[in-house]
């Protein structure tokens, strides 16, 4: 496949395919299409998403290795940027449906005058914070979600450059945290049925021991001592 | 035990009145149509009729339904649409649709009920003679979810005391156990042993003969649909929704405290009182608040799901804590 292929053709193609989500659930939820509770849809699928978006990201490298193409890797940027941009989503949904919602509005009087003043602001920030010191599965949710924040900053060339690629390449192992913590923050808001967030630890548990067990077939041997050192003459 | 209506809710404003007017319509219709109809009108109660009237918007009609009652709650009703297309019957699996979706082709009829254990009357009872002279009421009650949502659902129904007494409990008879349906046939989602199977639930003897606590068989005027647990379910108002056993074959009297379902499966999230307390969180999430179905800003709980008057006394001396 040609270079002006993947830029041209392929990428936008696959931009368009990651937003189909998202126009969905507007759709949806604009055309009375969810459940009786659509702001529980809307912050679930949201999530689920960003979980799916993970996964391929984390799936690039396995990929490449196993078929040797090359290019799929060229996708991996624009996989982990739509992972974050439905993180952001499913977090800021949680903030407005969640949060915001459940505020007291003294007297229950809701009109912009009342609602917009820096004292929600405040109460706001306080139940934010409140939830994420209190619940564990949010704690760990919210974790996710920042260990993305330096990944999603550092996505640019001039980054990559500037970090150099050994430093750009450790920092932005913490997606193996993320999408680790992300499968326990589905784990453990489920009810009694794991089946959906097993899936996912299944998958992302296989992408990780690809990457032990790629490294160990392929990683230089460096832990055996030779048991005569030959020292470099400088 | 006499029912304390709340002060603040004057009956007169509780019925909503274009329902009302659209029922009254309704029946006019019918009547003037079918004759089936006329035998609902003439006053043929709960079974018979159960059986035989037909035609209502959704299903079948229950005939015959009092109206009224003290304590209906003054909100906006949700619409049968939210009742009956999300629902947590894990029977039809674990998602809100699901039980809407696979439940359509459930067997209602005939249906039995097995009554067992420290009582005079045991045996087995079709479902005609369990709701045999019982005048079929309409109760509009707040419905909370352990999972932080609500409905206003206007159930029908009669006091589960009524049919406690007709199997005349022994002195050793302290609880009642509760069972649904175990049908892997009909049911996919017991196919999966995400709960014990079948699933049980249980009342304290003193909760069970409330007069709240309503053995339900309808839904706005009509035959309860099978994704709300018919032909029979319980609604008890101030318990979190799990304690409302759906599709219930076995009735049993026993002595000690049952291990319901839930508290089978996490003990620590799910006990057996389960009253609603916005004071008790669940280990996981907040409990002071709920999302009610169609409403965007969340609600306070209320204590007892607002029936404190009616049924705080029945814990005093309870550690709502430790027996959440």
């Amino acid at each position: 496949m040609s270079d002006r292929t993947v830029r041209w053709v392929l990428k936008p193609l696959v931009f368009l395919a990651a937003l189909v989500p998202l126009a969905w659930l507007v759709w949806a939820a604009l055309t009375n299409n969810l459940s009786a509770n659509p702001l529980e849809d809307i912050t679930h699928e949201t999530g689920i998403w960003a979980l799916r978006f993970l996964c391929a990201t984390l799936a690039m490298t396995p990929l490449r290795r196993l078929t040797g193409w090359n290019a799929i890797i060229r996708f991996r940027r624009m996989s982990g940027l739509f992972a974050f941009f439905y993180g952001v989503l499913h977090f800021l949904i949680y903030v407005i449906a969640d949060r915001f919602a459940g505020l007291d509005f003294p007297g229950g009087d809701v009109t912009w005058s009342t609602v917009v003043t820096w004292q929600t602001l405040r109460k706001l920030m306080h139940a934010i914070g409140d939830d994420i010191y209190k619940r564990p599965y949010i704690t760990v949710g919210f974790t996710a979600l920042m260990l993305m924040v330096p990944l999603a900053l550092t996505s640019t060339a001039g980054m990559i450059r500037r970090l150099g690629g050994k430093r750009w390449n450790q920092l932005h192992r913490l997606v193996y945290v993320s999408a680790t913590l992300g499968v326990v923050h589905y784990w453990w808001l489920v009810k009694a049925d794991v089946r959906r967030p097993l899936a996912y630890a299944i998958v992302v548990g296989a992408l990780l021991l690809f990457r032990i067990w790629w490294f160990r077939m392929h990683a230089p041997v460096t832990w055996k001592k030779s048991p005569d050192p030959v020292r470099p003459s400088v | 035990m006499l029912i304390k209506p709340a002060s603040d809710i004057r009956s007169s404003e509780i019925t909503d009145k274009k329902l009302y007017l659209n029922r009254r319509e309704f029946l006019r219709a019918t009547s003037a149509t079918a004759a089936t109809a006329a035998v609902a009108a003439t006053g043929v109660l709960g079974a018979c009729a159960l059986l035989e009237a037909k035609g209502a918007p959704h299903g079948r009609k229950l005939p015959n339904i009092k109206k009224g009652f003290a304590l209906n709650v003054g909100d906006k009703l949700n619409a049968w649409e939210d009742i009956t297309s999300y629902n947590n019957y894990y029977e039809f699996g674990t998602d809100k649709s699901d039980p809407a979706e696979y439940a359509k082709n459930f067997k209602t009829e005939p249906w039995k009920v097995t009554v067992e254990g420290e009582c005079a009357k045991k045996g087995v009872m079709d479902l005609e003679d369990v709701l045999k002279g019982e005048t079929l009421e309409e109760r509009v009650y707040r419905h909370r979810c352990v999972e932080a949502w609500s409905m206003i659902i206007p159930w029908v129904g009669f006091p589960l005391a009524n049919f406690i007494k007709r199997c005349e409990p022994t002195s050793k008879a302290k609880y009642v156990e509760f069972y649904t349906l175990y049908d892997p046939k009909q049911m996919p989602g017991t196919r999966v042993p995400v709960l014990r199977w079948p699933y049980v639930e249980g009342l304290r003897m003193d909760e069970a003969l409330h007069p709240l606590t309503l053995l339900v068989a309808g839904l706005y005027d009509e035959v309860l649909p099978s994704q709300d647990g018919a032909p029979l379910r319980l609604a008890i108002p101030w318990k979190y929704g799990f304690k409302h056993i759906k599709s219930i074959v076995k009735v049993r009297f026993v002595e000690r405290q049952p291990l319901n379902s839930w508290q089978q499966q996490a003990p620590d999230e799910y006990g057996f009182y389960a009253n609603v307390n916005p004071g008790v969180d669940h280990p996981r999430w907040s409990q002071s608040n709920e999302r009610r179905i169609g409403e965007f800003l969340r609600r306070r709980t209320l204590m007892f799901n607002g029936y404190g008057d009616q049924v705080a006394s029945l814990y005093t001396g309870l550690d709502l804590r430790k027996n959440y």
